[in-house]
């Protein structure tokens, strides 16, 4: 493999995990508990989106095919998309989305503060300034999650399944294969073991407070990097890139 | 005899053009007749996120979306201060929210209509916020300070809005034939019910008589509607499309656009509860609130051991 296309492969990763998580927040938008929440939401979609851009467009422009960020968001298939299973996820009630998006969000944010030193530029710069939006929603989730969790017994008993059952997802964040070891190589990537445990403390840290045991890691559910991915996401997509499929010859 | 010195002196402070603030004396009628409006006034805020929530998930590129979610979240920040100003009157958001559920309380008729193209989001924009804004920037002057002070904020926002969703409407009326197609479809179906949001003619208007002497309200549903659309006719024009309106003319002598009679039984139909989407659009609130609400006592419950938690400490 070719460095290149190991940084294209890495790129799409990241925005493609950024693009879906951020599409499934934005269905929240007019479904949230309370209106502070849609207006909270409808920021973290927007943030994510904001992500995935810079790292499609530079996907893209590293690819030297003239493929823009909507190229690569809309006229990809599902068996070409990168993201981590766990974005993928359905919303569900608001408390799996809060379990989801504070496991993911403790992901991005250690993975982002490695990536803050990567010797690509752009990707250090990109991981810089997605810390701070990360940072926020980090907080959002696990704030969110302690309240539930330690809420009524109710809230408690609903997290606790939302955690359970999205637990298998996890292990999914951490594969890593020849795109990483190329790029570990070249300074450019994270050793995903090496963030494991930081992300394993906050995670522990905020269950505490919340209240909620920690499941087991029994089998983990992979695909990540093959491309594989659970149904939702073909129907994700499928309304997604509805509009540049009807009508491929217009621009809008 | 105390009432009438009141109502005098509050009267003297409207005409010398001082805001009436939350703590002053305001009679009866004033108060209610501002819970009514500023609470309609956000519960639209609210409600208009659903029809333009419809093409988030569907927008056609990653600019789009980005726009498109931007202008919701400042609508649902629009329905946030509003609800603030309205709980200056002495009610509650929940009260407040209680009666636009139970159908005690409106919200803009506009938006039970669909969105059902892409073009209805440009249509949204620049007709529907279009139309807001005239109204918005009348009510700038209005007496109350907080209602006021949210208008001038909401105002320069919605402009913004109105440029976006007209940027749809050009670039999709110089776009292929469908798309052109669908801009023209778009603003056939949005011109009517956005005309009729300034609300019936002056002399149907149950709510203008005291709304205009207490300067609630500045000008009338009509002149609102008569700047709406003379602003309206050559934004049209520009960009090839055609307002669905056969007797529509300049009138030299009068310096306006003469246009034709609007369908008041439709319009009389929908805000009665029997437009495309009245049941859907409250049916959603309603769902939302309710699956929300042991997340919001999950927070109280949380709130309250915390607080005990220091007292024991």
């Amino acid at each position: 493999m070719e460095k290149k296309d190991a940084l294209i492969n890495y790129c799409l990763r990241l925005g493609d995990s950024s693009l879906i998580l951020g599409q499934r927040m934005a269905e929240w938008c007019s479904n949230g508990p309370i209106l502070e929440e849609d207006i909270a939401m409808t920021n973290l979609a927007l943030d994510l989106i904001g992500q995935a851009r810079t790292m499609l467009t530079y996907a893209g422009e590293i690819e030297g095919k003239g493929r823009t960020e909507d190229d690569l968001a809309y006229k990809r298939e599902e068996r070409e998309y990168y993201n981590t299973l766990l974005s993928e996820r359905p919303n569900g009630h608001f408390g799996d989305t809060v379990v989801r998006n504070f496991l993911h969000s403790a992901f991005f944010y250690h993975l982002y503060q490695a990536l803050k030193n990567s010797s690509d530029e752009m990707i250090a710069a990109h991981a810089a300034k997605s810390i701070k939006e990360v940072t926020y929603h980090l907080r959002h989730s696990a704030e969110w999650l302690v309240r539930l969790g330690d809420g009524t017994s109710e809230s408690h008993n609903k997290v606790q399944e939302s955690l359970n059952n999205l637990w298998e997802f996890t292990g999914d964040l951490f594969e890593m294969n020849e795109v990483d070891e190329l790029l570990i190589k070249e300074g450019i990537a994270v050793d995903l073991n090496s963030i494991k445990k930081d992300w394993d403390k906050t995670v522990n840290d905020v269950l505490e407070r919340a209240t909620l045991s920690r499941p087991e890691d029994e089998y983990m559910q992979t695909g990540r990097l093959d491309a594989m991915h659970s149904e939702y996401l073909g129907h994700l997509i499928a309304e997604m890139q509805f509009l540049q499929r009807a009508y491929p010859t217009a621009k809008w | 005899m105390e009432d009438i010195k009141k109502l005098e002196e509050f009267q003297a402070k409207i005409d010398a053009e001082i805001k009436i603030e939350p703590k002053d004396w305001m009679p009866e009628d004033y108060r209610k007749h501002l819970q009514r409006q500023i609470s309609q006034h956000a519960h639209s805020e609210v409600i208009g996120m659903q029809p333009e929530g419809n093409w988030i998930s569907r927008a056609p590129s990653l600019r789009a979306k980005v726009v498109l979610l931007a202008k919701i979240q400042d609508e649902a920040g629009h329905g946030q201060y509003l609800y603030s100003a309205a709980e200056t009157l002495g009610k509650s958001r929940d009260e407040y929210i209680e009666e636009l559920q139970t159908e005690k309380a409106k919200y803009s008729s506009i938006f039970n209509y669909p969105t059902l193209t892409w073009a209805d989001m440009g249509a949204v924009g620049w007709l529907v916020d279009g139309a807001a804004i005239v109204n918005q920037v009348s009510l700038q002057r209005t007496s109350y300070g907080p209602y006021s002070r949210a208008m001038v904020r909401i105002c320069k926002e919605e402009s913004f809005h109105q440029r976006q969703g007209y940027e749809i409407m050009a670039h999709m009326a110089n776009g292929t034939p469908e798309q052109k197609a669908m801009a023209q479809d778009a603003l056939n179906r949005f011109w009517w019910p956005s005309i009729m949001m300034f609300g019936p003619h002056d002399s149907d208007s149950p709510n203008t008589g005291n709304a205009v002497k207490w300067k609630i309200k500045r000008e009338t549903n009509d002149e609102l509607r008569q700047k709406f659309i003379d602003k309206t006719v050559q934004q049209a024009e520009v960009i090839g499309l055609t307002i669905p309106d056969p007797d529509l003319k300049w009138n030299e002598e009068k310096g306006h656009y003469d246009f034709g009679e609007m369908d008041w039984e439709e319009f009389w139909r929908v805000v009665k509860g029997n437009g495309p989407c009245n049941k859907q659009r409250l049916n959603h609130h309603k769902k939302a609130h309710q699956d929300g609400a042991w997340v919001r006592e999950a927070a109280l419950a949380y709130a309250a051991k915390q607080k005990e938690k220091q007292l024991v400490a």
